[in-house]
């Protein structure tokens, strides 16, 4: 029992120590990506002695202590509670959405089998939606709560927008869960270790290659980012939900972006990109199509997959970052356009096609 | 579901309840309620509900409340003042809620006192509350009340169009 507990513990830490750093890692990404991209040099004054560390020193000590040392400003004829609450009702849920993620298969230690997934629940990808649904109090509240009215229309724009971009995302996992017949994510993943005529690993945009758009875009539009940062827009709404916001909470607000980011990336890695599956790898080692066989131990295989699912992840975030810094910002007809006259028809039509085609081929 | 998880659990979202009739201010009340319809969801997820959990949180939490305070807040209602309760209201609401506590109390007696849920009644179906067990459930007993209850949101969003459509024109 309670190495059972001491178990989950582990894999709790190893979870939020992978996914915390690596948001913050991608804020200096962000800043020296844009930099690369317009064709300047950025984000190159945090160093000790001439020591940048590929941007941890930026990451690991700056921005922390910037943010950290700052003073924390409420504004006046503000909801002091409901200001304080909202950065953490907006980060919490996003980070506990990574419970049911899979990054890895089972872990044999003597006779225990150990899941590679912090909570195997049997209703998998609906608590991650849930989880995500509730995202959208942070930006209300702290939209509200702000006594701001540039800050209360990037609230209402915000909640405008995740409601509205939730139903193209529930409808893509829709067609995932129709495809896998599963709402476990870690089963999604097993099931794309099998080979397409012997050699093509099946992994889920062979299937689904339009569910796998409408779920990036969708997602996108959920992190709020650039084409779909009306509810910040820089320059008209200064930030919008989160301008009254400094120091520490600033820093939570700017964090839960880059974790919405993480698990969009994971949720597209685990849906359409084979999760932890390193092609021709299965449970006892490399088998290659063309014959010939590696013998690899347990705990090379699940360091090996656990390696393939951050490599995924990370591809996404960058993948992400470059749409970021390459598209300009919608308007806000055109905005509502894409999610109820473009996405959502669109996910209603690949769920039928997939139902039928699943039908025709029982 | 043991008393040491059920009474704690069962205060707070009593607690939350009141909270939406006690607050002055409409966004507060707002939350309070999201607060009510989270720890219900939390209490699903004791009684081996986990997909009934899941919907509650998406559907209720995550959607229609969210609505409500966007309402709220477009409207931008200031706090209520305290006004002179009328009359007529009062009587009305206390017989209802009256006859309300009168049918939880029977039920409670006529129940034998057991809470429902893992370890107390006799034990569930190993496949109680998943997702296949209820998809099969719904689809076979129930799909008469389901599909009406299909029917009845088509009609509503209709309806709904159908009015915002007269008031543009």
């Amino acid at each position: 029992m309670l190495l059972e507990i001491g178990i989950i513990v582990v894999k709790i830490l190893a979870v939020i120590g992978l996914v915390l750093p690596l948001a913050g890692m991608l804020g200096w990404i962000e800043r020296k990506g844009s930099a690369l991209i317009q064709d300047r040099i950025g984000a190159n004054r945090a160093s000790i002695f001439g020591f940048a560390g590929a941007g941890l020193v930026n990451t690991m000590m700056a921005d922390p202590l910037k943010f950290a040392t700052k003073e924390d400003i409420i504004p006046r004829g503000a909801d002091r509670f409901l200001h304080t609450l909202a950065p953490c009702v907006n980060l919490f849920p996003v980070l506990v959405a990574f419970a049911v993620i899979p990054f890895a298969d089972v872990l044999v230690v003597g006779d225990r089998i150990i899941n590679m997934q912090i909570a195997p629940l049997g209703v998998g990808i609906m608590y991650v939606l849930a989880m995500m649904s509730l995202g959208v109090y942070g930006v209300v509240l702290g939209g509200w709560a702000s006594n701001n009215r540039w800050s209360l229309l990037g609230g209402i724009r915000g909640s405008a927008q995740m409601i509205s971009y939730e139903l193209p995302l529930g409808l893509a996992i829709v067609a995932m869960v129709l495809t896998y017949g599963t709402f476990d994510l870690q089963a999604m993943a097993r099931a794309q270790g099998q080979l397409l005529w012997g050699w093509l690993p099946a992994w889920g945009i062979l299937y689904q290659p339009v569910a796998f758009l409408i779920l990036l875009i969708a997602g996108i539009a959920e992190s709020k980012r650039i084409p779909f940062d009306l509810p910040e827009s820089e320059s008209e709404l200064i930030s919008g939900y989160f301008t009254e916001y400094s120091g520490i909470k600033h820093l939570m607000f700017f964090m839960t972006d880059f974790v919405e980011v993480i698990i969009v990336s994971a949720l597209l890695t685990t849906f359409f990109f084979g999760g932890w599956q390193v092609p021709y790898l299965t449970a006892s080692g490399f088998v290659f199509p063309w014959g010939g066989t590696l013998d690899l131990p347990n705990l090379v295989i699940v360091v090996l997959q656990m390696a393939s699912f951050t490599l995924k992840i990370v591809f996404f975030c960058w993948f992400q970052i470059m749409i970021r810094w390459t598209i300009p910002r919608f308007r806000y007809d055109q905005l509502m356009h894409l999610g109820w006259l473009g996405l959502l028809p669109l996910g209603f039509a690949n769920i039928i096609v997939t139902a039928v085609m699943i039908l025709a081929f029982q | 579901m043991t008393p040491l998880t059920f009474f704690p659990l069962a205060a707070l979202i009593v607690a939350a309840a009141l909270g939406v009739i006690l607050n002055r201010h409409p966004i507060r009340s707002g939350l309070c309620l999201a607060a009510t319809l989270f720890l219900l969801a939390i209490m699903f997820v004791f009684l081996d509900a986990h997909l009934v959990a899941a919907l509650q949180i998406i559907v209720y939490a995550g959607a229609i409340l969210v609505l409500f305070l966007f309402v709220i807040m477009l409207l931008n209602l200031e706090a209520e003042l305290p006004q002179r309760r009328r009359q007529n209201l009062t009587i009305a609401a206390t017989v209802a809620g009256g006859l309300f506590a009168a049918a939880g109390i029977y039920a409670l007696f006529t129940s034998g006192g057991q809470l429902p849920g893992p370890g107390t009644a006799a034990a569930p179906p190993l496949e109680f509350g998943s997702s296949a067990a209820l998809g099969y459930r719904l689809f076979t007993h129930f799909v008469l009340p389901f599909e009406i209850t299909a029917v009845l949101l088509l009609v509503a969003v209709l309806g709904a169009v159908v009015l915002a459509k007269k008031k543009m024109s």
